[in-house]
């Protein structure tokens, strides 16, 4: 679960973390107001869970009050990767010595937390790990330690050889390791870490990934989840305990099992045509999961054809069946439905079916290959 | 021969009792797996369906049946602690198929079963069957046949698919292995193909890869280096979305952005088959197979 930058602020100020004052708007009269409260230049910034926000036009520089609102009120409301932006960020404009680069990451290879710090930080700090990658300090904690305090030191002198920064670094390492381990992150990143002509070290921006897995264990990071900030087809999704994401094609998509349904778009690319949604309806052979999932995909006007696979292992076979006959009695799906079926009881599901007029197909190329022909047909 | 089960396996089911954990354990008794034990606090001196003893922990278990694997379907807050108590009770070999086990738990669980000598499989993981032999975890035993061909894979059903197409065309299986696709899993790739690569049984290997992080090419890497068996292999996810990514941790850390692009690339380069469908492991398999 991705925090917005706001939210991502709270958990690093609470930690301690020097940031710099601010607060998020809803509103133009309410982004006036903190900037007004600033005092001098701000930034107004969109909250969004989407990266490039700067190229995107969500981030400006406003000198007085009367600005901010002017910047909010066209940045509130605007699109950005396909997602509405319903807040901002005003944080007084900083001025930037040095632009320093801290996250902290799960680490796979590893299997351990791991740090990255880099004092080439800033918007391009990818080109600068693939460019020169030696100008990034990694270091992997040992979670049953800790942070050690020679690690954090190491950190701290990657970034800074002026001792007071180096020690204010420290700190800030710490801290972001505590803000790390006590809110089930998988990502804790600072960029930039900036100093300011005075000497004073200061994030100015945070990005928090909580780990999915937490949520159930951790209803106070549950809430923190904004769904007016997402996708509503993939909050619908979620609440009907499935997995989706949408696309841009119009093969709609109702697979069993996360890899197989990556394996189902990948075949209906090679067959020339272009998924709508990625769907993974799970192990479960509940019918309900069947039926909103074919209410999730079917509000899609862009669907032109609606394709299952599944491969009855744990699920069986004519459970979806009798999903789809459920679903196609309680509302009229529109666009053709092509069925592929294998595996637990998939007589009786091609059974289910061919009582209500359906035809089944049993092999996953000749599937999918009929509903990319019917989906440009339909086009 | 075949990879670490087999009808040497004892098996002990932690969460026996449980929705997931008695339906499972029907399924891998009715396909002749040895299940000599259960475990549920607080269900111990019961007998599950009548003929398997439950006991209150994994140790009093081990002690009374000698079992010598564990299965965990226990939920995902319990998972780790399930783990740590299979090893501490001596069991070698934990496959654990709860999924949504969170992954700080999990930063913990490695280096706690590393110093005791175990080994785990998953978790979120379909577990592994050595066809004719004996099956830990919830692959369909009914699509298995017996057979030279060792599959790994990260992936569920897509395994399923895959020794589908394999059993229908006449290519039976030594082991098959899914690894699970979690961020920290227990058993990876590389420690499968070793496995499959010394074990007389299995002739040629499959391996069912997905996007994300760089196991894939390690993998790739130590087939170029070790193993003289033919490989084929799929990456899962060509089509799928870039994403909204946020921050740049990801691709720092593994210089990667974990494409299938990039993994196919790999795959290529190490000379292994290329599946550019699930179906295409038949006739892969039929030229390299000789």
């Amino acid at each position: 679960m991705n925090l917005h930058e706001y939210q991502a602020r709270d958990l690093l100020k609470a930690a301690g973390i020097p940031l710099s004052d601010g607060d998020v708007a809803a509103t133009p009269a309410e982004a006036e107001a903190i900037a007004r409260r600033v005092g001098g230049t701000v930034v107004v910034k969109a909250q969004v869970h989407a990266g490039g926000r700067g190229k995107a036009g969500g981030v400006k520089l406003a000198g007085t009050p009367a600005e901010a609102a002017e910047h909010a009120s066209q940045i509130l409301g605007m699109t950005i990767k396909g997602l509405v932006v319903n807040k901002v960020l005003v944080v007084p404009a900083a001025e930037i010595a040095t632009e320093s680069y801290v996250g902290l990451i799960l680490d796979r290879a590893t299997q351990k937390p791991v740090f990255m710090v880099s004092d080439a930080g800033g918007i391009d700090i990818e080109e600068v790990a693939a460019k020169t990658p030696e100008k990034i300090t990694r270091l992997a904690v040992d979670p049953r330690y800790g942070l050690l305090p020679h690690q954090a030191l190491q950190l701290a002198l990657a970034l800074y050889r002026d001792w007071a920064q180096a020690r204010a670094a420290i700190k800030i390492m710490r801290q972001l390791y505590q803000v790390f381990m006590a809110n089930g992150c998988s990502l804790a990143e600072i960029n930039p870490l900036v100093t300011t002509p005075d000497g004073s070290v200061l994030a100015l921006d945070a990005k928090i990934v909580i780990d999915d897995n937490e949520l159930d264990r951790r209803p106070d990071l549950a809430v923190l989840r904004d769904e007016s900030a997402e996708e509503p087809s993939e909050v619908a999704a979620r609440r009907a305990n499935l997995t989706f994401i949408k696309l841009d094609g119009n093969v709609g998509c109702v697979v069993n099992g996360a890899g197989l349904a990556m394996a189902t778009m990948d075949l209906v690319k090679y067959y020339g045509g272009d998924p709508a949604n990625f769907l993974d309806i799970g192990g479960s052979s509940n019918p309900d999961k069947v039926v909103n999932a074919l209410k999730i995909i079917t509000a899609d006007p862009r669907v032109k054809v609606i394709l299952f696979n599944i491969f009855g292992g744990i699920t069986r076979t004519d459970d979806v069946a009798n999903g789809i006959v459920t679903a196609t009695r309680q509302f009229t799906v529109n666009v053709p439905i092509v069925i592929r079926l294998t595996g637990t009881n998939e007589a009786a599901a091609f059974r289910i079916l061919e009582s209500v007029g359906m035809a089944a197909m049993s092999d996953m190329d000749a599937a999918v290959s009929k509903a990319v022909a019917l989906a440009k047909a339909a086009a | 021969m075949s990879v670490w089960i087999g009808s040497e396996t004892r098996l002990v089911v932690q969460g026996i009792t449980g929705r997931e954990g008695s339906f499972h354990t029907r399924q891998m008794i009715e396909y002749g797996t040895n299940v000599v034990a259960g475990v549920t606090p607080g269900k111990g001196g019961h007998q599950f369906e009548g003929s398997v003893p439950v006991f209150n922990t994994v140790a009093e278990a081990v002690a009374a049946t000698g079992a010598n694997c564990s299965v965990i379907y226990v939920p995902p807050a319990m998972a780790a602690g399930a783990i740590e108590e299979a090893a501490d009770a001596g069991i070698p070999l934990v496959v654990c198929i709860t999924e949504g086990v969170p992954v700080l738990d999990m930063t913990l669980v490695m280096p706690y079963i590393a110093e005791r000598g175990v080994r785990l499989i998953g978790p979120n993981c379909p577990g592994l069957i050595t066809p004719g032999q004996a099956k830990v975890g919830i692959i369909p035993g009914s699509i298995c046949q017996p057979g030279p061909v060792g599959l790994v894979s990260r992936s569920g059903t897509l395994t399923y698919e895959v020794v589908h197409q394999l059993t229908g065309n006449g290519f039976g299986q030594s082991t098959c292995v899914g690894i699970g696709g979690d961020p920290i899993v227990g058993t990876d790739f590389i420690d499968v193909l070793a496995a499959f690569n010394a074990d007389p049984a299995t002739e040629a290997i499959v391996m069912i890869g997905e996007i994300g992080g760089t196991a894939e090419q390690e993998a790739a890497e130590y087939i170029t280096q070790h193993v003289k068996k033919p490989v084929v292999g799929f990456v899962a996810g060509q089509t799928a979305p870039k994403g909204r990514r946020m921050g740049h941790a990801g691709a720092i850390i593994s210089g990667s952005a974990g494409t299938a692009e990039e993994k196919f690339a790999a795959f290529e380069a190490a000379g292994i088959g290329i599946m550019k469908r699930p179906v295409d492991v038949v006739a892969l398999l039929r030229t390299r197979m000789t």
